[in-house]
């Protein structure tokens, strides 16, 4: 043992990409400097690019069939594994709150509670939305015709950038729906506030998501939202932290670019600045990225 | 007995070698006065245009003028919309057992009127009376009484309490079944509340405008029903319109596309029906003679003018002998022809413009290397006419294989094994429909879970029906027409 007395130096986090299950730097060996809400330096950010936005399409789209294919059940359970694993991380992602939305202590660590208790909401959706979004259609004729909801595949996520709660509880309120009904999807993290959304990718890698199920990009919306609006192999965009007033990153252009493909599009609130991420959701985002497949069949013998 | 030869053949042998058929021809009368010229149907009232352009519309199967329309203004598209958004605010707010009625109204007069529609429908479009008959005026009955029953049961859908209707919505539709795509679009539209502002396609407005009369027989408040005739150019209009809260449009993907560009950064809601390549997959173990008749349901009935059309077809290769075989008898049978003729089994073109676009992806079929047969088969000397038409040897990179051709021509491709065959039916942009032949059940079920189609057939075609939900996946557009998810569309969800 030592007998000098010293201030133990803290271990600092390398915060990493989450792509396919795993933890890349960017491609560009880049980063920026991410600081709280006064300005202060927390960490470096990878400062992820357009080609880490189509490998992570890449690995999306590899984990559509597996994911999609998986029991609702299934999909459950894993759900509600993410709600352990953050459970077990409370601190950590309140510490990470607070200091990317500038919250107090305690409204931070409710933040988290409320994050942790939407994957438990969407853990118990994932067998349950077919029994609402489908069902029997009485057609005038000897036919059986039956519609069931299915996943759409890749969704492009630019997450919360603004509102109350959105670096974290916004952010797993966007991911969760959309991968409980069996869609996997890449995320542009807020550009300002990416820490808690490099952590969430250590939660899911240790919750039984398959890789490539979610996968978390942080850098510049306006490199990483126009990748996802306009490549071919994805089929639908959430916009809601397409903030900026203009430019290749705001709602307009990158709806315009969702349109090439036809992808299905979530838009941006009106005023995304007065949201309250606390608010019961709903179903709303649930529903979005939905195909209605109606099957019909002759009756007879 | 086989060997009897005591009856005369027939001097000329009939159409398949079977049977010989005397016309039976409606009465071109039955259709109502035709006016030689329409305005539009603005505000209850049966107005003129602001500007001077007039369309024709003709008879594609004899090239004759039946009336001349109004090319819509953006000004007359301006007060198409005001007036809708005038009526909004009363017929929103309407109790929903009334807007029920007026939808019930709208139903009976239909059926009533049936034959009048029918008759008119089959004139403006080509299509056989047989089907307008049997199948789209009864069908447009069907979707006004369906939505009717929803007006007053919004609250129980599974959209919430009291959905709000979304105000005033602006539609365009296509001309392959111009009344029909009209009921789709206005019966959910008014049932949940909204006012419309309709656009039909420019070459066959006639039975719109007929229904702008029943409107006023039924009689529906003014300005919650309004027509504006027109090209591309009124419907851009109206879909770019700033006081429109909803867009629904069916027709091709280009122009779904280019609308859905128009819309962004806007709040107004779309729902797009697009193009399709639909595969219809026939296993080894199919009844063939099912198959058959399902093989020329898909792609020959409306003059393969369907954007569901089974236009390409993936056999099973150990059974492509016998199902061609089958399949080119049974064409053999098939009468193209007079569409006012009750026998008539494919009706004419609907346009010059869409002949030459089947006649210039017909002629890349084989231009690159596909083979192409068709029945011998006698087409009047006027009018538009093609003959029912299938490709073998197609491969998945011809055009013929991939682009929507929209008219009655199938292209034939094969496969060993189901995997196979799932994966060539994905593989098209468009997703809208597909369909499935084996007896076998569980086979079924796999293959359908399997393809990417928002509406699957297994062991039938082309089946439709208002409770049933359609739409599709990826290019072929979003957002579900019939049923319950077809309210969706049309409320502030």
């Amino acid at each position: 043992m030592s007998d000098t007395t010293f201030a133990r130096l803290d271990v600092l986090k390398t915060y990493k990409l989450y792509v396919g299950g795993k933890f890349p730097r960017s491609e560009s060996g880049r980063v920026y400097e991410v600081t709280d809400s006064k300005g202060e330096w927390l960490a470096n950010a990878p400062l992820g690019t357009r080609k880490d936005a189509r490998d992570a399409v890449v690995a999306a789209r590899a984990a559509v069939k597996g994911w999609a294919g998986t029991t609702a059940y299934n999909r459950g359970q894993v759900l509600y594994r993410v709600a352990e694993m953050l459970q077990g991380r409370r601190e950590q992602f309140a510490a990470e709150v607070a200091l990317s939305e500038g919250v107090g202590p305690k409204k931070a660590a409710a933040l988290v509670d409320a994050a942790i208790d939407r994957w438990v909401w969407y853990a118990g959706w994932t067998d349950k939305v077919a029994q609402i979004a489908g069902g029997a259609n009485p057609v005038a004729g000897p036919y059986f015709n039956l519609s069931t909801p299915e996943p759409t595949g890749v969704v492009g996520i630019v997450a919360p950038q603004a509102g109350y709660g959105h670096s974290l509880l916004g952010l797993v309120s966007v991911i969760a729906p959309a991968i409980a009904t069996g869609n996997t999807v890449v995320v542009a993290a807020a550009a300002d506030a990416p820490l808690p959304a490099l952590s969430l990718g250590e939660v899911l890698a240790t919750s039984d998501v398959p890789g490539g199920v979610v996968n978390i990009l942080s850098g510049r919306t306006a490199d990483i939202a126009p990748t996802l609006a306009s490549h071919q192999d994805v089929n639908a965009v959430d916009l809601t932290g397409a903030i900026a007033a203009d430019g290749p990153g705001a709602a307009q252009a990158l709806e315009a670019a969702a349109a090439d493909t036809l992808k299905r599009v979530v838009r941006p609130e009106l005023d995304p600045f007065a949201q309250d991420w606390t608010n019961a959701p709903g179903t709303d985002r649930l529903l979005s990225f939905l195909e209605t497949k109606t099957v019909w069949h002759p009756m007879g013998i | 007995m086989a060997k009897k030869k005591n009856i005369e053949e027939p001097a000329a042998k009939p159409a398949g070698g079977l049977f010989t058929y005397a016309p039976a021809p409606e009465s071109p009368a039955a259709a109502g006065d035709i006016a030689s010229s329409y305005g539009h149907f603005i505000g209850g009232e049966f107005v003129d245009s602001s500007g001077s352009e007039a369309l024709k519309t003709v008879n594609p199967a004899t090239e004759q003028v039946l009336a001349e329309f109004a090319q819509g203004t953006d000004e007359d598209v301006d007060r198409a919309v005001a007036a809708a958004r005038k009526a909004f605010a009363d017929w929103s707010t309407l109790p929903g057992s009334e807007r029920a009625k007026y939808l019930f109204r709208i139903a009976r007069i239909i059926q009533e009127r049936g034959r009048e529609l029918a008759v008119l429908e089959s004139i403006d479009n080509g299509k056989p009376i047989r089907e307008t008959r049997d199948f789209d005026i009864p069908t447009v009955a069907a979707w006004f009484f369906y939505y009717a029953g929803w007006a007053d049961k919004l609250d129980y859908a599974g959209f919430g309490a009291n959905p709000r209707p979304l105000g005033v919505a602006g539609q365009v539709i296509p001309w392959n079944f111009p009344l029909m795509m009209l009921a789709w679009k206005i019966a959910p539209a008014l049932a949940t509340g909204n006012t419309v502002v309709l656009k039909p396609a420019e070459t066959t407005p006639l039975t719109a405008l007929r229904f702008a009369e029943i409107c006023r027989q039924a009689g529906l408040p003014k300005g919650v029903v309004n027509i504006v005739t027109g090209d591309g150019r009124t419907g851009a209009a109206l879909t770019a319109h700033p006081d429109v809260n909803k867009v629904a449009f069916t027709g091709s993907t280009p122009v779904g596309r280019a609308i859905a560009k128009q819309l962004a950064g806007s709040r107004k809601k779309l729902s797009l029906e697009l193009g399709g390549k639909a595969a219809n997959i026939v296993f080894d173990d199919a009844p063939i003679d099912q198959a058959v008749e399902g093989i020329v349901n898909g792609i020959f009935f409306n003059q393969g003018h369907v954007c569901c059309a089974g236009s390409r077809l993936l056999v099973q290769e150990s059974v492509q002998d016998e199902l061609l075989d089958a399949l080119k008898r049974r064409m053999s049978t098939l009468r193209v022809g007079d569409p006012l003729d009750k026998n008539t089994d494919i009706g004419a073109i609907n346009s010059a413009a869409q002949l030459a676009r089947i006649t210039e992806l017909t002629d890349a079929g084989e231009a690159e290397g596909a083979d192409r047969w068709s029945p011998e088969c006698e087409l009047p000397g006027t009018g538009f006419w093609f003959k029912p038409t299938i490709f073998t040897g197609v491969s998945q990179a011809h055009r013929i294989a991939q682009e929507e051709i929209f008219g009655p021509v199938l292209s034939v491709l094969t496969f060993r094994t189901p995997d196979e065959a799932v994966q060539k039916a994905n593989n098209t942009p468009f997703g809208l429909s597909a369909g499935i032949w084996t007896e076998k059940g569980s086979r079924i079920l796999w293959t359908a879970n399997r393809l990417k189609a928002g509406v699957v057939w297994a062991n039938t075609f082309n089946k439709f029906d208002p409770t049933s939900p359609f739409g599709g996946y990826k290019e072929s557009g979003y957002g579900r027409e019939g049923g319950r998810h077809g309210l969706e569309a049309y409320l502030d969800v």
